[in-house]
């Protein structure tokens, strides 16, 4: 318990710092644009790839579902879009950056750390908060919500050509039951999942890397911790989130 | 000038540093010896804040780092230059991105910037290098590229953390005579920790010796042959047999 609360102290305090850098605007730009584009650039066909293959399942199995129920399908659109766009999106996304890039963070700073870089980074006048820290924070949460919006759009089409080649839903057919009942607030309901993911994966990843210790050994400890910590708290998190959410009205 | 004042410092319960003392005045070279496991890198790391102290002081240019802010450590961190025992070179980073990351603070242009990690590379022999990586160096080029990157931004104290550990004999030799020539062109104040009584001998002005977390012992070169601290004769000794023996 006690080591428990030690490392969540821990974590609160280099999100902290993070924080403080952050609003002073004293952060490296150079890097965060590298950053957008190793995170962004470099996951986009991935995050497209399942969030198309989900929308695609998520159509098939509600228009079997509504076959059973109603003898006809029915509401595909409507179950495929909310789905993807107040939970499957920001999850799935967050999910897929977990293993690609949260893993990654963990495993470079962490290796930082045991070779020493890190404290090279001090004596040589630069704050690897600033350096390293801050720009990987600010890329993960500004990539995840675009990220998440276009997994959206690309799942909600899968699932429309899914409709269409297996169940014969026209488009016209499909994008009224998906807009029909979609509000402005069910889509805030998913960006602001995806900027909270996001904020919380990556400081876990760079909390992760920053504090490893004991060799290539920690380093592996510490990645593995890292991609089961976030999964655990997206999973939990995710719950406790939504409800938030709706009882503010939002979604 | 560097004081430490009776500083500890404790891991797990376990004391590494049990009131360390000692002064190191402006332009001299002070070797830290002692055995493996007696805190010497652990001292240095103290000294340039990249630890905390459980007790104790130290003032650096009249600046007790112990309690300073975050903005006046890092302040003073700015006049060190460290040279790691792994090298610590960034993987990521070219030679020469590795050797200009430090004066990126010091304003100065582009052109400026290109001039000096060349000279500095030429000082440490290793010019034409500079788009290498360091997984394409040897133990030894790492050593002296860390050299370079340490004393590039013309730093007012260098500490060096076993300089010529796990180095061939011949290229402990280079890096001890570098160190030494850098001392003269530089005029900086130095701390070495080292397991290599010749490069200490070759290179201080005076030598600590740390015996079971305290200083106990601090003599110039010369008269450390024939101290009468019963530990550090054993210890110079051992050094010593291991030296001829090895070579």
């Amino acid at each position: 318990m006690k080591k428990i609360l030690f490392s969540l102290g821990q974590y609160l305090l280099l999100a902290y710092d993070c924080l403080l850098s952050l609003f002073t605007r004293n952060f490296e730009r150079e890097v965060l644009l590298q950053q957008i584009y190793e995170i962004g650039v470099k996951s986009t066909p991935v995050c497209l790839m399942t969030s198309a293959a989900v929308g695609m399942v998520l159509a098939l199995q509600t228009g079997m579902a509504s076959i059973s129920v109603l003898n006809e399908p029915a509401y595909i659109g409507t179950v495929v879009t909310f789905s993807l766009i107040k939970e499957l999106g920001p999850m799935l996304t967050a999910v897929v950056l977990v293993g690609r890039i949260g893993a990654a963070i963990t495993a470079e700073i962490g290796t930082m750390r045991v070779t020493e870089q890190i404290d090279a980074m001090y004596t040589l006048g630069t704050d690897p908060i600033k350096y390293l820290l801050v720009p990987r924070i600010l890329g993960f949460t500004i990539v995840l919500p675009i990220l998440t919006m276009l997994s959206d759009i690309v799942g909600i089409v899968a699932g429309g050509i899914m409709s269409y080649l297996r169940f014969d839903i026209p488009s016209t057919t499909y994008i009224s039951d998906s807009l029909d009942y979609l509000s402005i607030n069910d889509f805030f309901h998913g960006l602001i999942k995806a900027i909270i993911f996001g904020i919380v994966v990556s400081t876990i990843a760079c909390y992760k890397g920053f504090y490893t210790e004991g060799g290539a050994e920690g380093v592996g400890k510490a990645t593995t911790s890292c991609v089961v910590t976030s999964i655990v708290f997206l999973l939990i998190g995710d719950y406790f989130l939504s409800s938030l959410l709706i009882s503010l009205g939002i979604g | 000038m560097i004081q430490i004042i009776n500083l500890h410092k404790s891991f797990k319960n376990k004391p590494v540093l049990k009131g360390v003392n000692l002064e190191i005045y402006d332009g001299e070279t002070v070797t830290i010896m002692g055995g493996s496991g007696q805190g010497k890198t652990v001292l240095l790391k103290n000294i340039i804040g990249l630890m905390k102290p459980d007790k104790g002081k130290i003032i650096i240019d009249g600046i007790d780092i112990t309690t300073a802010d975050k903005k006046t450590l890092h302040n003073v961190q700015k006049k060190f230059g460290y040279l790691f025992q792994g090298s610590a070179l960034f993987d990521s980073m070219t030679v020469y991105e590795n050797i200009a990351f430090g004066l990126r603070h010091m304003k100065l242009s582009a052109a400026e910037i290109k001039e000096r990690v060349k000279l500095y590379l030429s000082y440490v022999g290793l010019e034409g290098i500079e788009n290498m990586y360091p997984s394409e160096l040897s133990g030894g080029m790492k050593k002296r590229v860390a050299l370079a990157r340490a004393v590039a931004y013309s730093p007012q104290y260098i500490l060096y953390d076993e300089p010529t550990t796990g180095l061939d004999p011949q290229t402990a030799e280079t890096i001890t005579d570098l160190i030494m020539s850098l001392q003269k062109k530089l005029n900086v104040t130095s701390i070495v920790v080292t397991h290599d009584l010749k490069a200490a001998l070759k290179v201080s002005q005076r030598i600590a010796f740390l015996y079971n977390g305290e200083i106990i012992d601090i003599e110039q070169p010369d008269k450390l042959l024939n101290t009468s601290n019963l530990f550090l004769r054993e210890f110079v000794t051992s050094a010593l047999i291991n030296q001829t023996n090895y070579n």
